[in-house]
């Protein structure tokens, strides 16, 4: 579904992602794990096209990414989380999960400004769906709370609805449980098997939390230092003396915390 | 909720009929309906500017241009071309509305002071090119106009000033609360998300600048029939302050905030005229105590308590989810 060729991204000299090719199959939850600076979130945003490769392509079902622009990209089926919650922060939770519905609405600005009944159309349906995705996540009391006045978990949650809105093919999570608390965090893992298993959205999932990364995925790849150092499943990737060695520390920080 | 929407529904048809009857009120004196007048026109502007500044986040130095450029527009093709009332005040919107699209295509791409910059030049340049332009604008002696006959009388004028405004404002609220709202108020919080949930960040910057100047030049056209007479004088970068002003005490990102600051920013000046250099005292003092104490404008003082029992839910509401699930706790850090 999702294809890497060589892929190498590098910000005057240093080299962030080095000739990096990863296929992403289809109707899975595929991770990419490593320590911090391996470079995954680098590669996010290469598919979200803030960044453009040094060298190497993307595509994505056959369609090579490097002409899209950065507001084209979910109209592919393309939606993603951010690392450090890129909220809307002054809106509602309701107009952040809407928000994230742009693409898929019309926006004539006439009949908008008219208030035509085709748009008061589309805009109930807009908050249907939008009341469904707070009901799947629990949200649904603070429909009409701020975002910035909501505990982080919660806005990380809001961050992933937003993305879910359109109903994407491919959803990009960056690190979706960090700084969220047990309880949250397991409400999350069922949440992004639901997404593979009910909803067929395909996960590219970047995660730190191993307990979480081992439980969910059907496919890890681990980056250090811009390459891919080991790739196969949660139990192959476990046993990898490569994947051992670039964690040591990683893991012993990460008890601690 | 209910019970609040009712409650806003009956405050603006109060206040409507409060407008209609209000030339009977103060026994159509000339003076008072023309506060109420440029309340209106003010409140145009300042509605349109909320929309990029407050909603949209890009600061604008100019707006008091835009007015001009209605003003000019609306005369110039009365008096030289002789063109009718309902062709000059779409004319006067549509050229500001040209006008921001040149300037805007460039200025999209500056954000923050360098944006306000911009936006200060072009505020700055048009009185001088109203000044200068002799040919055109009668420069300094300015251009006298004449209402049609069907509205010439003061009262009657006040009524069209009164529709369009409030029509006006309908339309500004629907685009506010719309989708389009939307992306504007997505823009303001963050460039990068909104460019990720498929909002063209600089396509809609350029949109929401040439909407505000569009409406901007409709309140100018306005204007200009209202006094029947325009000059370089009218609107000059002070009225571009003012404004930015009014959006800030009223409310920012709000299209009532912003009506409220256009009222209370004609009213100030007319208790506080009669000290000399008092006004922009007052208004100097309104917008610092405004900024230190209610940030989100006068408009907000409503939502006060509404806001103390959110609060009080979301703060029970961590513990609440924690005690439910204590078993969880020992497996998730493995």
């Amino acid at each position: 579904m999702l294809r890497f060729n060589e892929l190498t991204v590098q910000f005057a000299g240093l080299t962030a992602v080095s000739r990096l090719s990863l296929d992403i199959p289809k109707g899975r939850i595929y991770s990419i794990i490593g320590p911090n600076g391996a470079g995954k979130t680098t590669v996010f945003n290469c598919i979200s096209r803030f960044y453009t490769p040094t060298a190497g392509t993307i595509e994505f079902e056959g369609r090579n990414l490097s002409h899209v622009k950065p507001h084209q990209v979910i109209r592919l089926g393309i939606s993603r989380s951010f690392q450090n919650v890129e909220l809307f922060s002054k809106m509602s939770v309701m107009d952040n999960l809407l928000t994230g519905l742009h693409s898929a609405l019309g926006h004539n600005i006439i009949s908008i400004s008219l208030k035509l009944p085709s748009i008061r159309k589309t805009e109930a349906e807009a908050r249907k769906k939008a009341e469904e995705v707070l009901d799947m996540f629990g949200l649904t009391r603070f429909a009409d709370e701020k975002v910035e006045n909501l505990p982080y978990g919660y806005q990380k949650m809001v961050d992933i609805g937003r993305a879910i809105m359109v109903n994407p093919k491919l959803i990009l999570l960056d690190e979706p449980v960090a700084g969220m608390n047990s309880a949250e965090t397991e409400k999350l893992c069922e949440l992004i098997l639901r997404l593979r298993d009910q909803m067929g959205i395909t996960v590219l999932l970047i995660e730190h939390d191993m307990s979480l990364v081992m439980k969910v995925s059907d496919h890890i790849t681990v980056m250090n230092f811009g390459e891919k150092i080991a790739e196969g499943s949660p139990a192959e990737v476990q046993e990898n003396p490569a994947v051992i060695e670039a964690y040591l520390g990683e893991v012993e920080v990460d008890a601690e915390a | 909720m209910k019970d609040r929407i009712l409650n806003r529904r009956t405050a603006i048809v109060l206040f409507a009929i409060f407008l209609v009857a209000y030339p009977f009120l103060v026994g159509q004196s000339s003076y008072f309906m023309g506060l109420v007048a440029m309340a209106a026109i003010f409140a145009i502007a300042a509605m349109s500017l909320n929309l990029l500044t407050g909603y949209g986040g890009q600061i604008s130095v100019g707006q008091g241009g835009f007015l001009m450029l209605g003003t000019y527009t609306a005369a110039v093709l009365q008096v030289k071309l002789g063109m009718p009332i309902w062709v000059t005040i779409p004319a006067a919107g549509l050229v500001a509305g040209v006008v921001s699209l040149i300037i805007g295509l460039p200025a999209v791409r500056l954000k923050g002071h360098f944006l306000a910059v911009a936006t200060l030049g072009f505020g700055l340049s048009i009185p001088e090119i109203a000044l200068n332009w002799k040919s055109v604008t009668a420069g300094y002696s300015g251009l006298p106009m004449m209402r049609p006959d069907a509205v010439s009388s003061d009262l009657a004028f006040f009524y069209v000033i009164l529709a369009v405004t409030m029509i006006v404002t309908w339309l500004l609220l629907n685009i506010a609360n719309s989708r389009l709202g939307r992306a504007f108020l997505a823009i303001r919080d963050s460039e990068i998300a909104a460019a990720a949930t498929g909002i063209n960040v600089a396509g809609y910057k350029t949109i929401m600048f040439i909407i505000a100047a569009f409406f901007t030049g409709i309140g100018g056209g306005l204007y200009a029939y209202w006094i029947e007479y325009v000059s370089p004088n009218d609107f000059t970068i002070i009225t571009s302050f003012f404004l930015l002003a009014m959006i800030v005490v009223g409310g920012r990102a709000s299209i009532w905030g912003a009506i409220v600051g256009a009222i209370l920013f004609t009213v100030i000046p007319h208790f506080a005229d009669a000290y000399i250099g008092i006004t922009n005292l007052v208004i100097g003092i309104a917008v610092i105590l405004i900024i230190l104490f209610r940030p989100s404008g006068l408009i907000s003082i409503g939502e006060l308590f509404r806001k103390s029992d959110m609060n009080r839910e979301i703060e029970a509401e961590p513990l609440r989810s924690e005690q439910a699930n204590p078993s969880e706790v020992p497996d998730a850090k493995v």
